[in-house]
């Protein structure tokens, strides 16, 4: 049997899209066993049957949300010890990034991050260099672990759910370790999370200091909002907005970019989007160079054209 | 009464400036490593180290910041360019053998450079390199030298023994605490780092830049480079020219002409 381990972290308890993904990617590579640094409900159990969960491993206590990383890796390793996967996967998140850089020294394993794609040898393809070259790369040490980006996968319920079986594993006392000592939720802006929407519009120094138009645009389209990071420096919008090298990395169906230039930093973040849309006034823009559909003109009039229209053609 | 100084190592990678085109080699797909910079995400963790310092003093009070870089024999200049902002030393890993390295490798080698330096109370780092950009140099560091470790942090404190910082993701902001010595990792929204001016750049000549190789750190070229990689790359592709798009000028119809495109390609 393969043994596939996937890193399900769910404070909330909730199955959240790229979990789903994950679980949709490891049946394709063998069996999902999920592990979830904390106590799991039935719900959360029943939820993860439908991807086709063979086993759940499970850590007994809630306080590693507590700490940061250390004790979640700590966990992972011993689920590893436990399932003996084939390969570990996890979303490719901050936080998912620098468990999988514990974990990996803790088991003598190779990491590659930013996957879009996992071939039945575990081979990993990712995009690099903002979008300049596309790399397969393989793990030659350990157990392969993966860090795999959100919308790369579409995600599939089995036909037959399956009621996997639940197993606690002992998180074993850890090394020196961050405590969070506060924790204020972010308001949510009833609008999908940037990093999993299927549409995204963003917005930069050329909103001008009124998202208005952006928002308008996603809110017709039911995506999220994005910025550059002039838009979020400029305190227009807050910083969780931001795409691009040191804000969010988004792979978006369509990404809308508007009043954007399109520098390298910012290309970082956008250039795997399926359908790259740019609407911009200066037609040296480079990022009509990376355009589907560019359209030289005021985000102003534009924006809310095109939304007035979609609200049409959709009602 | 001032707080006790402080022993801060700061690691600056030297990366490709991504101005430029940057390439894959076709024979081991390892980086071209010619137009390179001190990452610019690395000159956020070097102000926070210099802000720390100076709070206590500076360097009369003892405090001390280690620039530590490894890389060929040009990324010395990543070490140069953070003595000009403002590190009190220099420290250099260097090693043929050590080409082609993976995270892994990497943190391994740096590891051993920063248990040279004795009693550090803090290593910082940036974020993400900005040309490998894996983001797990530093939670491996951490783990091999067995520290707490706070990444991505937006903002950061030093009080008595403990390191506190705030760190914000998609859904939350968080605030944390750490024993020192610790590891901390930031964002580009910590500070705004400073730029070298002739003062610095002067100052930087007379500070020392120590030079160490495998057998220096007692490594084994078998554990590091291309070799001793947990990871390789089998395949690397340039982009393939993206087809070109189509562009209009807005003549008072570009957003129903948007809307019949995005129509066309069944995304509404
Ligand atoms: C280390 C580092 C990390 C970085 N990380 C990021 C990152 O993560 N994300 C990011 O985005 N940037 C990042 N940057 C910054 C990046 O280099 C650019 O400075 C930034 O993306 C510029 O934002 P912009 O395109 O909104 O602004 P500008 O470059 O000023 O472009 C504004 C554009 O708006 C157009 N415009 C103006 N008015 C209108 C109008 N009415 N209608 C239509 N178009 C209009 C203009 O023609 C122009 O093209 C980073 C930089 C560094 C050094
Ligand atoms: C395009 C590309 C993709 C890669 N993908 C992978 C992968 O998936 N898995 C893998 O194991 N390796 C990978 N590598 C190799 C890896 O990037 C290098 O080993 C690199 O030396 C360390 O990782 P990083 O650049 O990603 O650093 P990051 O972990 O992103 O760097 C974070 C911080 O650590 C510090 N730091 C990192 N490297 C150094 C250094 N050499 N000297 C001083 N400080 C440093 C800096 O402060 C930096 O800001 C990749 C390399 C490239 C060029």
């Amino acid at each position: 049997m393969t043994n596939i381990l996937v890193f399900i972290d769910t404070p909330d308890g909730a199955l959240h899209k790229s979990h789903r993904e994950l679980l949709t990617l490891a049946r394709s590579l063998g069996e999902p066993v999920a592990a979830v640094p904390g106590p799991v409900s039935d719900g959360l159990v029943a939820a993860l049957g439908e991807y086709g969960t063979a086993a759940v491993v499970h850590a007994d206590s809630a306080d590693l949300d507590d700490v940061l990383a250390v004790r979640k890796a700590d966990f992972l390793a011993a689920a590893m010890d436990r399932t003996q996967p084939q390969a570990v996967l996890l979303p490719n998140t901050f936080d998912g990034k620098e468990i999988a850089g514990r974990l990996s020294i803790k088991r003598r394993s190779g990491v590659v991050t930013d996957a879009i794609a996992v071939a039945n040898d575990f081979t990993a393809t990712k995009s690099v260099l903002a979008g300049a070259y596309t790399v397969d790369a393989q793990v030659r040490t350990g157990t392969p672990i993966i860090t795999f980006k959100a919308n790369s996968i579409e995600a599939e319920t089995v036909p037959q759910a399956t009621s996997p079986r639940t197993e606690t594993v002992p998180v074993p006392a850890g090394a020196p370790a961050a405590r969070i000592t506060g924790r204020s939720e972010k308001a949510s802006s009833g609008r999908p999370e940037l990093s999993e929407a299927r549409v995204v519009v963003a917005g930069g120094r050329g909103v001008n200091g009124d998202f208005s138009a952006v928002e308008d645009l996603a809110d017709a389209l039911g995506g999220a909002v994005g910025a550059s990071r002039a838009a979020t420096d400029a305190g227009w919008i807050e910083h969780s907005a931001q795409v691009g090298q040191t804000g969010q990395t988004v792979s978006p169906q369509l990404y809308i970019s508007a009043g954007i230039s399109g520098a390298i930093q910012q290309k970082a973040g956008m250039q795997t989007s399926k359908v790259i849309v740019a609407v911009n006034k200066d037609p040296d823009s480079p990022v009509f160079e990376i355009a589907d559909f560019g359209i030289v003109g005021d985000l102003f009039k534009v924006l809310p054209q095109a939304a007035a229209e979609i609200r049409k053609r959709k009602s | 009464m001032q707080d006790p100084a402080l022993n801060i190592v700061v690691l600056v990678k030297h990366v490709p400036d991504a101005q430029f085109d940057r390439h894959l080699s076709d024979d081991d797909y390892t980086l071209e490593r010619d137009e390179s910079i001190l990452s610019e995400l690395d000159e956020y963790a070097l102000e926070a180290a210099l802000q720390l310092s100076e709070a206590r003093g500076g360097p009369k009070a003892g405090n001390v910041v280690t620039a530590l870089t490894m890389g060929p024999a040009a990324a010395v200049n990543a070490v140069k360019k953070s003595l000009q902002i403002g590190a009190t030393q220099g420290l250099h890993v260097c090693d043929d053998a050590l080409s082609g390295s993976d995270a892994a490798g990497t943190s391994l080698a740096l590891a051993a450079a920063i248990r040279t330096l004795g009693n550090v109370d803090l290593v910082l780092t940036g974020m993400a390199s900005t040309d490998g950009e894996t983001s797990l140099v530093p939670a491996q560091l951490a783990e091999r030298l067995g520290l707490a470790q706070i990444t991505f942090a937006s903002e950061l404190a030093v009080a008595g023994n403990t390191v506190t910082a705030r760190r914000e993701s998609d859904s939350h902001s968080a605030t944390l605490e750490a024993p020192l010595p610790a590891l901390v990792s930031v964002t580009d929204q910590i500070n705004e780092p400073r730029y070298p001016n002739f003062k610095g750049i002067l100052a930087a000549k007379k500070k020392s830049i120590t030079q160490l190789s495998l057998a220096d750190l007692g490594l084994d070229a078998a554990e590091v480079g291309a070799a001793g990689a947990w990871t390789s790359v089998v395949e690397a592709k340039p982009r393939p020219a993206r087809a070109q798009g189509t562009i209009i000028t807005d003549e008072g119809d570009a957003g129903i002409r948007l809307a019949d495109f995005l129509a066309g390609q069944k995304l509404l």
